[in-house]
């Protein structure tokens, strides 16, 4: 195909030629860009939490006007959360996973050292947690029932405990030899003391990381401390047999009103939900830029349609004269083919500098991560694609233009 | 003249329906996009309390020293490394030292609240605690009553005002004042009723900073709810802390806010070096061992150093923009392409007498009409757009609901000039057409 006809014809063209060329241009620099952030909300929006969320809800529970049996209550809750058909276990939790409230405290295994401290979230709880959860333990043991103790707040006075559970990935960072178990951790900034005695294979802190991974890899950072919480406000973490969630989600209200009324249960949530919530935002974002992306694909393919057919209808006696003089319709497609491609060439060159341009806005201002290579290899491809494509049908028109159009004065 | 060139480029637009149609459609949606997160952006970024916001600060003050919060994670931190709330203890000496006008230290919490009318449910209320001065420093409008005085702060008076949703709720929205709102069990005299005051982003609690569903209802006295043992719902703590009320009060924990009016350049001044003396102090005394840090920052300069306006905004404007652009680049193609194919009738009425000017005139109207109705179709898609970006932010802000006739001009504004603008190059390349010898390739 020889290429310097084609240069000269949009020489003759120049701004129709970089009207194309620019909204490649800007097409393929938003591309790139909002395609790396779907990519990575997507992953995420889809972060294990570790429990079993599926089976999960949790009740909001506050006690009014201060009873002075908040203790014997919650114990009567549990026993009658439990004869819900269904549920499989109970645990009353001062904070939850996917719920953006949680306690975070220091723990080391080197007191002498504030420089070896960590943070992580700690969750209070019974023998039941763990089962409650769905969260699985891959060393060590669970809470005896016996060394669990009641706490009305973790201001106030805190027995001693006999151990906590720690995930496996702060496991990891207390003791990088792998050797976490019977390790006493003291824990920032109550002065507990107590030995580590199982490690947790996964379970989330209750508040999730943003797209500015702020909350870096202490994501997966948490204890569990064996204190069942009896303060005036928590919530009751019900897990129940598969299938079950609905029946035991509508019950449990009538059924903790019938242990007392003074109180107030604000939420009865599906932990499901309590993901869609948490994660709205990101998915908001995802569903933006997936739209705006499909759009400004439509957009400018239509905008190429538009430009090559009056193009095409321009140089119809053209056409006809280069039918006459021998050329085939394949050669007439091609020349259109390889026009959009030199347009959609110096579009993408530009396109690849806004694409970088973009992103290097993004690290500036967000601190996120770098464009991958692939991203941008991915966007050229499509960019070509869009082109080639687009450009078919008023190449196929111009192809379609009879020799005799030459003859013809008009 | 308008009205013939009016009715000539409808009659173009007839004769090529579809073209026409995704034209404006890709305007529209342009327009649409970026109107939309413009609004967000603006409402995001707004002044919450104009006339005000240069004159309200909020102190920090370093009471951690060069704590080690790990690698592990930016969550806790800020840019200049000082923590974003106080202690206890630096918010009533800031509070007993006086030096603003107006000061009120505060801390939010939630109350039960049991409504006297038994056939009502007991609910929860965000409720916050703070001193008197606070509704005159932040312009709070009463419906009913007023603020409690500072004797009552003194003398831990248990009253309360509430908002007028809690009002309407609990009283069906008669004058309250006077009567009596059980919260945690005990018994307040409700003194003011607030008239609607919502500002946004809420300065004071970054925490709810967009969602009207989380401001407060309840407005109680700090130092009452201190006597009542109310805890914060935010509370952080790095150093040791032992048990009980006491032991937090006295603790470095953080948990509590204090915001000053300083009404002159000089009282700023003054109170700063009020800061720095307090923080020396408190190093003379041992309880700092390391260099005194302190901040004072205005309502913007708070918002600007907690970055309040989302990334996710900002990246959305900035898409939008370069999306609008593609559609913009994409009708003046399609516009030209219409123009340059039209270059024959044009010669026709050159040639007949009509000139550059009535040329131009003409495709500018044509151009014009196109990028009303575009605006037009945008104002729609701007209206579903914030109804889409309620997922950004929640059912109940009022981000969704700002699109005030200020924003609805812009948008205008916004799509005819650059339709206009896009189509005035077309425009300019039709009017320059050489009627004869256009006339005689044909």
């Amino acid at each position: 195909m020889e290429i310097r006809p084609i240069l000269s014809a949009l020489r003759r063209n120049k701004v129709g030629a970089c009207l194309i060329a620019l909204q490649i241009a800007v097409t393929l620099g938003i591309l790139c860009n909002a395609f790396y952030i779907v990519q990575q909300r997507r992953a995420l929006v889809a972060r294990p939490s570790g429990v079993d969320e599926a089976d999960v809800f949790t009740v909001s529970n506050q006690w009014v006007g201060n009873p002075p049996n908040m203790a014997a209550l919650q114990r009567a809750d549990i026993a009658a959360l439990r004869a819900i058909p269904g549920v499989r276990d109970v645990f009353p939790a001062a904070s939850v996973p996917l719920s953006n409230s949680a306690m975070t405290l220091g723990i080391t295994t080197n007191p002498d050292n504030p420089r070896s401290m960590h943070i992580a979230a700690a969750y209070l709880g019974d023998e039941h947690t763990l089962d409650t959860l769905g969260a699985r333990l891959v060393a060590g043991r669970n809470f005896a029932a016996s060394e669990v103790h009641e706490l009305d707040g973790i201001f106030g006075s805190r027995p001693p405990i006999a151990g906590v559970l720690v995930t496996r990935d702060l496991a990891h960072k207390l003791a990088p030899d792998g050797q976490i178990l019977g390790r006493v951790v003291l824990l920032f900034p109550f002065q507990i003391r107590a030995p580590v005695i199982g490690v947790i294979d996964r379970l989330q802190v209750p508040f999730v990381d943003g797209p500015d991974n702020k909350i870096g890899n202490i994501v997966e950072d948490s204890m569990v401390l064996p204190y069942r919480y009896v303060g005036d406000a928590y919530w009751y973490v019900v897990r129940v047999q598969p299938g079950a969630l609905d029946a035991a989600m509508r019950a449990a209200p009538g059924v903790l009103a019938g242990v007392s009324h003074a109180r107030i249960i604000e939420k009865v949530r599906a932990m499901s939900e309590a993901r869609r919530e948490i994660y709205r935002a990101d998915r908001t974002m995802v569903q933006m830029l997936t739209v705006v992306c499909a759009v400004l694909l439509a957009v400018t393919a239509f905008g190429i349609v538009g430009l090559t057919s009056y193009w095409v209808s321009q140089r119809r006696r053209q056409i006809g004269i280069r039918r006459t003089l021998g050329a085939t319709r394949v050669a007439i497609l091609q020349y259109f083919q390889t026009e959009n491609l030199v347009i959609s060439i110096a579009g993408i060159l530009v396109g690849l500098a806004l694409a970088l341009g973009g992103n290097l806005w993004m690290v500036d201002s967000f601190s996120t991560a770098r464009l991958p290579l692939a991203y941008l290899v991915g966007g050229v491809l499509t960019m070509l694609a869009l082109g080639q494509l687009a450009v078919l049908w008023p190449a196929l028109r111009a192809a379609s233009v009879p020799p005799a159009i030459a003859t013809r004065t008009t | 003249m308008f009205g013939y060139y009016f009715r000539l480029s409808l009659r173009s637009f007839r004769r090529n329906i579809i073209l026409t149609g995704l034209m404006v459609l890709a305007i529209g949606v342009g327009i649409g996009a970026s109107m939309t997160t413009l609004t967000i952006y603006r409402a995001m970024a707004a002044d919450p309390i104009p006339g005000k916001s240069a004159r309200l600060f909020t102190p920090q003050i370093d009471n951690y020293g060069p704590v080690n919060l790990g690698s592990d994670t930016k969550a806790f931190q800020t840019a200049d490394r000082l923590p974003v709330s106080l202690t206890y203890i630096d918010a009533v000496a800031f509070m007993r030292a006086h030096a603003a006008p107006r000061q009120a230290a505060m801390y939010a919490t939630n109350v039960a609240v049991t409504p006297a009318d038994t056939k009502q449910l007991p609910f929860r209320a965000p409720a916050r605690a703070t001193y008197a001065d606070f509704f005159a420093m932040f312009d709070v409008p009463f419906e009913y009553g007023a603020p409690w005085s500072a004797q009552d702060d003194a003398a831990r008076a248990p009253l309360v005002v509430i908002t007028r949703q809690l009002n309407d709720r609990l009283f069906g929205g008669a004058n309250s004042v006077g009567r009596t709102v059980t919260m945690n069990g005990d018994p307040y005299r409700v003194v003011g009723v607030m008239d609607s005051w919502n500002p946004e982003p809420r300065f004071y609690d970054l925490n709810n900073a967009f969602d009207a569903g989380g401001a407060d209802e309840v407005y109680l006295p700090f130092t009452l709810a201190i006597a009542r043992q109310i805890q914060s719902n935010g509370l952080s703590c790095l150093k040791s802390v032992g048990s009980g009320w006491q032991a937090l009060l006295a603790s470095e924990c953080i948990w509590t806010s204090v915001w000053v009016e300083l009404p002159t350049a000089a009282s700023v001044r003054a109170y700063r070096s009020f800061l720095t003396n307090y923080g020396n102090a408190q190093r003379d005394s041992g309880r700092f061992h390391w260099p005194t840090h302190v901040a004072l920052r205005n309502v913007r300069q708070w918002l600007a150093y907690r970055q309040v306006v989302s990334q996710d905004v900002s990246t959305l404007v900035l898409v939008s923009f370069a999306f609008l652009a593609v559609c913009l680049l994409n009708a003046l193609g399609l516009m030209l392409a219409k123009f340059m194919a039209r270059l024959g009738q044009v010669s026709v009425r050159r040639a007949l007498g009509a000139n550059q000017r009535a040329i131009l005139a003409q495709c500018v109207v044509e151009s014009g009409t196109l990028g009303l109705t575009g605006a037009a179709v945008g104002l729609g898609f701007t209206l579903l757009g914030l109804g889409l970006a309620r997922g950004l932010f929640g059912d109940s802000s009022a981000v969704l609901t700002s699109l005030n006739g200020g924003d609805v001009a812009i948008a205008i504004a916004v799509s005819v000039c650059t339709t206009m603008l896009a189509g005035l190059y077309p425009s300019w390349r039709a009017s320059r057409v050489q009627p004869a010898w256009q006339l005689k390739t044909q």
